[in-house]
Parts: structure tokens; C-alpha cells; sequence
């Protein structure tokens, strides 16, 4: 791509205005030829999904779906880190996908508003079958403003805490019960020169779920609802503040160690929780199966995992749950005819008794209504039994902010966050900050 | 073009036709993308719906955004530091690599190296060396018992590491530019001055420095404008952070562009920075006197 020599000004501004206008270029392009399907053949639907431990499942299933289709699936995966900019890219260009993966609520709320997405509520509606077969809850957390846009294709994904069980052992603490209990082993820990909690501090979003959960556990879930629905103001709710000190306190003691030279998506949080440097680790579940099977001794023999702390004076029910009610399949609106009919079958395979046996089987909670007969097959029964009760007997289940928020304020609310644990915001900017962007 | 040409009784001549691939080429990747951009800079487009246009207010609200000032502080502080690391040592490096030892010959040729890896691939390897967690950074504290040898983790202390990693990367160029300005100073300037029997020392300041004048020019303006739009190492090594501490003018522009999605607003900062890194340049080239040069060997 690069030349060897770099002609300094004129080649190196060119390369982000290219990709500005590449999309200008594409979006009238779009915009002229309407009725021409996007992405692929005449006879192919593609479909993106994000790339990570458990993609072999699509695959296998996208062969099967093949044999039996006129239409052939075409699936694409897309490295996880950079999915989210990529799909959002295009689908304001012609490369857009027929059908994608994404997180539901926010993340697709700009392309509802826009009307890229077919609208699946008929479809969901029209077929018992198909309603049915996915806890209630989870279906609907994928809909915006009480339309269905996506189809559940993955497991749950409630953020857990999970510990090192020997290095928690050999400093004489238990999993921590109450933000006290927490705050004595991040104290313990300390003085015996272990970092006490890994943490990527180059995703924000990961350091997002440290308040997500105390903000649920101080102030309940009723907080972040009103900021979700659009009251800037609840930011300045007096648990947000308490909630920003608590991290602020973490910061300082140097709870997280060296944070910011971390990522979780190249596994490298993983890695060093998994190596016995740091003592805790707060993720997503799906971090139980990238443990197992990046580092299967580990997962086996010291991997633990707890629910957040409660706060006894707080608001939120010690039982309530942040993170991912799982993935979707959306698909895009210029699929329509004998490709939509396509399209609409190949959703229904995630709802099939044999798509839910194998999340099970790769470490995954599906989110199908017989799950709990499937989890005794899962290769960490002890783990997905955990999972799948901490989801479904959740009093509220917070989706992701970065998720639950349309674009706009997703972002000003994570730079703000990672500035809070740079120690450039102060608690109270922190919650000024977010009451004028987030 | 061989018919024509061929047929021609000027064959093999340069002629303006000439120049049309490479015209094309610019006016296709350079002015059209260019142009589209300060259009976009008028509008509010999320990169899914079509542009509408909203007059000078991403223009106005650029002038006004505090994240706008402190990334160009920071640009302006990365182009001085990387100018003052760079120079000195491209300098010293060049003139001695001029030299027509074989040893050096050989040398060179190594120091050459860094230039022929791509950003991302040198941006991931320092990235690894310089994590204090699993990298050698880890290692290195180790050794001399330093309690937290954590550079990404202080903002001074990522700063530096992007002056660093873009030091290590482009001196070898600038090198390379001093080398050839270098060998073109006339051998008898130096044979005079050893005769009259001044040393190395004073016939680098007062032959080889005056002499390499319009190079250092040439160098600065690349230098300059390169670390205005410095973007990759910053991606991948601190994602701007640790806050902002590393966000720096094209970094918010992509921020703004691709996270998100404010691509008018992100072609205003785009349009802003390719006028200042351009004035800048013409500025340079102006004060230095680099423009009155009589002869194109002059500015090797």
C-alpha cells in the first residue's frame, strides 16, 4: 500500500480524504441505482459476522444451510476489533452486506431510522415456532421501538466477574460479596504485589463495564434507563458521582496495574490474567470460552467466577446483570423477492434445536426456551448453569451503554470514560462532561 | 500513445501529453477527494442517509471546540519535539554516512532498514516492546528493579513514545537526504580547509552545515508536515490515549469520521488540516530563502 518513500505532505493527507470520499462516492452510487441488490452475485447472500471463538458454529451451519438452497450463503468474518466501523461503513455504501451480525438496540438504531433494515415483526409474529423457540426477553431486547429487526444467533452474555481461585486462595480471600469484601482483597492483593485487577485499558468499553455495574449496584437500573431514553440530566444523578469516585479510588491505589498499555481484543488481558498477574478480570461470559480455549489449563484449574459485589446501601438489586443479552441477525432492506425468502430461512437455522446444541457444545449459553436441558452437554456444565441463571433470573438486565445508546452519544460517553480512568476528568467533570455530551 | 508518437517527428521527446497519467492520477485521488471533502465540511452526513447541507456550522464549531485546541497543541508539540529529535540525528548521521568507507557503506545500508517496514507492522511491534505487562518493558523494569517502568501509561509518557517510534522510522529517510546533500559539497572546500588546518569539528560548521542549508530545508518541510499528519503509530500504539493525551489532529479527525460518524464535522478538521500543513510548508520553503535557489543540486 505505503510507497518506500514518502512524499511527505501530499501523499500521507490523502489517504483518510480517499477513504472520506470512497464513501461519498459510494453512498451516490447507492443512492442512484436503488433497486440493484447489494453485496455479492445475483444468487448469493453475504453475510458478515464478527470473528472470534465461536464463528466455526456459523460456518458449519452456512455448509449445511448450502447443500440444501437455492440461494448459497456467502459468510464473511470480519476481524473483531474493527467490526463495528466496518459495518456501519458499509452500509452507507454499496458493499453493504445482505445479512449481518450486531449487538441490537443502538447499534442498529441509525440504520431503523434510515430504513436499511427489513422489518422481521410479521415474520416473528406469523410463526409460533419461530417466537417461541427464544426466551422472551432476549428477543425483544434486539427490537427497536417494539419492532423485531433482529434474529437472536448467539449465546447470552451477561459480564461476570471472574477471579484467579489460587492466587485468591493463597492470600486467604473469598470471592467478594459485598464492595467491602471487594475493596479488602484489591487491599490485600496489593500488599502482596499482585495487580488486582486486569484491565484493558486501550478498549473503553471494557472499562465501561466497571461502571456499568457500580452505577446498577449504587443507583439501580432505573438511572441508566432514564439516560438511555434520552434525559441527559440523569448523568447527574448522585450515584453516577459515587460511582465515578469508586473508580477514581481504584485508579489511584493502582488497583488496575498498568492498564492502559492493554487490550482485551488482541487477548492480551486474557493473556496476563491468564499468566497469574492479576488476580480479577471483569468480562463478558464469552471470556470463559476464549480462556478455555486459549489457555485450558488455566480455565480449569484456576478460573473462578462470582456476580458483581452489592452495595448494602445501595439501590440496585445485588442480582441484577449488565452486558450483551446476546447477537442478532439483522438483514439489510434492498434484500427482497426469492433472496429475502433466502434470507429469512437461513435466520430460522438459530432458532433450530441442533444450532442450540452446538453453542452449547462450544462453551456458549444459548438463549433458545429449552436451553437448561442443553447446558449439562456444554463442556463447562458447572459455568453455563451459572450463566444462564445469573441471565435469566436477573431482576434487569442492563444492555452495554455503548450499545443501549445511539452513536452520537456512545462515543462522548466512552472518551469520557476513558478519561476518567486517565485521571484526566476528575469525578465531578466526569459527570459534567456526560450531562453536556453523553 | 506508441503509434502517435512513433509517427511523430519529435519521437522520444518530452511533450505535455506526457504528463497526462499523471495529472489524471492527481486530479482523480488528490483534487476530486479534496474537493468532495470541503463540500462534506458544509454538510451533516452519519454516512447512511444523504448529506444535507448546514452552512458554516461545523466550521463554527471548530473554531469553538476545546478537543479541536488541545489536538492541534498536541500536533504542534509532536511536530517540534519529532523536528528536534530527528534533525540532529538524520544530520549527523547523513554526513557521516557520506563518508566512502566500506564500513559505513555497510552500516547505512542496515540503519536503512526501518524505512521498508509499513507503519502498522513497526506500530505493533512497538507496541509489544513497549507493554509493561507482557512486553519487554516488563523485562526491562525487571532488570534494573524500576518499580513501574509503565510508559503508555503517563500522558508525557505516550507522547514520547510516538516521538520516539516515529524517529525510529523516519530517520533513516532524512538520513538518507543528508547523505546525498552531503556528497555533493565539493571535496577541494575541505582539502582548502585542512590545508589552512582547521579540524573535522570546524569544518563541519563551517563548511558542511552552511553547505547542507536548503537540505535542511527539504528535510524540515517533510519532517513538518509529516508529523501533521502523523496517524498511524498513534492508531495502533495509544489509540490517542491514555485519555487524549495522544489525540492529535488527524487522529480526532478519524475519531470523528469513523467512530463517530460525524463525517461532516470530520471533513472540517480534514479541510483545516491540509490548508495549515500547506501553509506551513509554503511558509518554510518562503522564509528559508529555500525558493531563490538558482540550481536544483542546491536543495539535494
Amino acid at each position: 500500500m505505503r510507497s518506500l518513500i514518502p512524499l511527505g505532505r501530499r501523499r500521507r493527507i490523502r489517504t483518510p480524504l480517499v477513504a472520506v470520499a470512497a464513501s461519498l462516492l459510494a453512498a451516490s452510487t447507492l443512492a442512484g441505482c436503488g433497486s440493484s441488490g447489494p453485496g455479492g452475485g445475483k444468487d448469493t447472500l453475504e453475510v458478515w459476522v464478527y470473528q472470534d471463538g465461536s464463528t466455526t458454529i456459523q460456518e458449519d451451519f452456512v455448509e449445511q444451510f448450502n447443500e440444501s438452497s437455492d440461494i448459497d450463503v456467502d459468510l464473511v468474518q470480519i476481524p473483531g476489533a474493527n467490526y463495528q466501523d466496518r459495518m456501519r461503513t458499509a452500509m452507507g455504501s454499496s458493499n453493504a452486506p445482505d445479512i449481518f451480525f450486531n449487538w441490537g438496540g443502538g447499534s442498529i438504531s441509525d440504520f431503523v431510522d434510515d430504513d436499511l433494515l427489513v422489518d422481521l415483526t410479521d415474520t416473528v409474529q406469523s410463526d409460533p415456532e419461530l417466537k417461541d423457540a427464544f426466551i422472551p426477553s432476549i428477543l425483544d431486547a434486539g427490537a427497536v421501538d417494539g419492532h423485531y429487526y433482529g434474529i437472536p444467533m448467539r449465546g447470552v452474555q451477561p459480564v461476570i466477574l471472574f477471579y484467579n481461585k489460587t492466587i485468591f486462595e493463597e492470600a486467604g480471600l473469598s470471592a467478594p460479596e459485598t464492595w467491602d469484601d471487594f475493596e479488602n482483597a484489591v487491599d490485600t492483593l496489593l500488599a502482596e504485589d499482585i495487580t488486582p485487577i486486569a484491565l484493558g485499558g486501550l478498549d473503553s468499553w471494557t472499562e465501561q463495564m466497571w461502571l456499568e455495574y457500580l452505577l446498577d449496584r449504587i443507583g439501580g437500573p432505573e438511572v441508566f434507563d432514564r439516560i438511555r431514553n434520552g434525559d441527559s440530566s440523569a448523568w447527574g444523578d448522585p450515584a453516577v458521582l459515587r460511582a465515578a469516585q469508586e473508580i477514581k479510588d481504584l485508579v489511584d491505589k493502582d488497583a488496575f496495574g498498568n492498564f492502559q498499555s492493554l487490550s482485551q481484543t488482541d487477548d492480551g488481558v486474557s493473556t496476563f490474567f491468564a499468566q497469574g498477574n492479576a488476580a480479577m478480570h471483569l468480562m463478558g461470559s464469552w471470556e470463559f470460552a476464549n480462556q478455555n480455549t486459549n489457555q485450558p489449563d488455566f480455565a480449569q484449574n484456576d478460573l473462578a467466577w462470582t456476580t458483581f459485589p452489592a452495595f448494602p446501601d445501595g439501590a440496585g438489586d445485588p442480582t441484577d446483570v449488565v452486558g450483551n443479552p446476546t447477537n442478532y441477525w439483522s438483514i439489510n432492506s434492498q434484500v427482497t423477492g426469492d433472496k429475502l425468502d433466502a434470507a429469512i430461512e437461513f435466520l430460522k437455522v438459530s432458532a433450530s434445536q441442533e444450532y442450540a446444541e452446538a453453542l452449547a457444545a462450544n462453551g456458549d449459553v444459548p438463549v433458545t426456551s429449552n436451553a437448561t436441558d442443553l447446558l449439562d452437554q456444554s463442556p463447562a456444565p458447572e459455568f453455563a448453569h451459572f450463566a444462564y441463571d445469573l441471565a435469566d433470573q436477573a431482576p434487569s438486565f442492563t444492555l452495554s451503554w455503548d450499545q443501549a445508546l445511539v452513536t452520537a452519544r456512545a462515543t462522548p460517553t466512552l472518551d469520557a470514560i476513558s478519561k476518567l480512568f486517565a485521571g484526566q476528568l476528575s469525578p465531578e467533570e466526569f459527570v459534567d462532561t456526560l450531562q453536556n455530551e453523553g | 500513445m506508441k503509434a502517435a508518437s512513433s509517427a511523430s517527428p519529435r519521437t522520444g521527446r518530452p511533450g505535455i501529453a506526457w504528463a497526462i497519467p499523471g495529472v489524471l492520477y492527481f486530479v482523480f485521488f488528490a483534487g476530486v477527494p479534496l474537493v468532495m471533502v470541503f463540500y462534506l465540511s458544509f454538510t451533516d452526513w452519519d454516512g447512511l442517509a444523504n448529506p444535507h447541507w448546514v452552512g458554516g456550522e461545523n466550521w463554527s464549531k471548530l473554531w469553538d471546540d476545546q478537543r479541536m485546541r488541545d489536538a492541534i497543541w498536541l500536533s504542534v508539540l509532536l511536530t517540534v519535539l519529532s523536528w528536534a529529535v530527528q534533525t540532529p540525528l538524520a544530520l549527523l548521521l547523513g554526513v557521516w554516512a557520506a563518508g566512502k568507507q566500506r564500513n559505513r557503506a555497510v552500516l547505512s545500508a542496515i540503519f536503512f532498514l526501518p524505512l521498508l517496514a509499513s507503519s502498522v507492522a513497526l506500530g505493533l511491534l512497538w507496541k509489544t516492546i513497549f507493554d509493561s505487562n507482557l512486553g519487554l518493558m516488563a523485562q526491562i523494569s525487571d532488570w534494573f528493579n524500576l518499580d513501574n517502568a509503565d510508559p503508555l501509561g503517563s500522558e508525557s509518557g505516550a507522547l514520547w513514545v510516538i516521538v520516539f517510534v516515529s524517529a525510529w522510522q523516519w530517520v533513516p529517510f532524512h538520513t538518507l537526504i543528508y547523505q546525498g546533500g552531503a556528497r555533493q559539497i565539493p571535496r577541494s572546500f575541505y582539502d582548502a580547509a585542512s590545508i589552512d588546518g582547521a579540524g573535522t569539528v570546524r569544518q563541519f560548521f563551517t563548511i558542511t552545515l552552511p553547505q547542507l542549508r536548503n537540505t535542511i530545508v527539504t528535510s524540515s518541510v517533510l519532517m513538518v508536515v509529516g508529523a501533521l499528519t502523523y496517524f498511524d503509530t498513534v492508531l495502533i500504539i495509544t489509540r490517542g490515549g491514555p485519555g487524549d493525551a495522544t489525540t492529535i489532529v488527524p487522529y480526532l479527525m478519524y475519531k470523528e469520521g469513523f467512530d463517530s460518524f460525524n463525517l461532516g464535522y470530520a471533513s472540517a478538521v480534514a479541510v483545516a488540516l491540509v490548508v495549515v500543513a500547506t501553509a506551513v510548508s509554503l511558509l518554510m520553503v518562503r522564509l528559508t530563502g529555500f525558493s531563490r535557489m538558482r540550481s536544483t543540486r542546491e536543495g539535494m
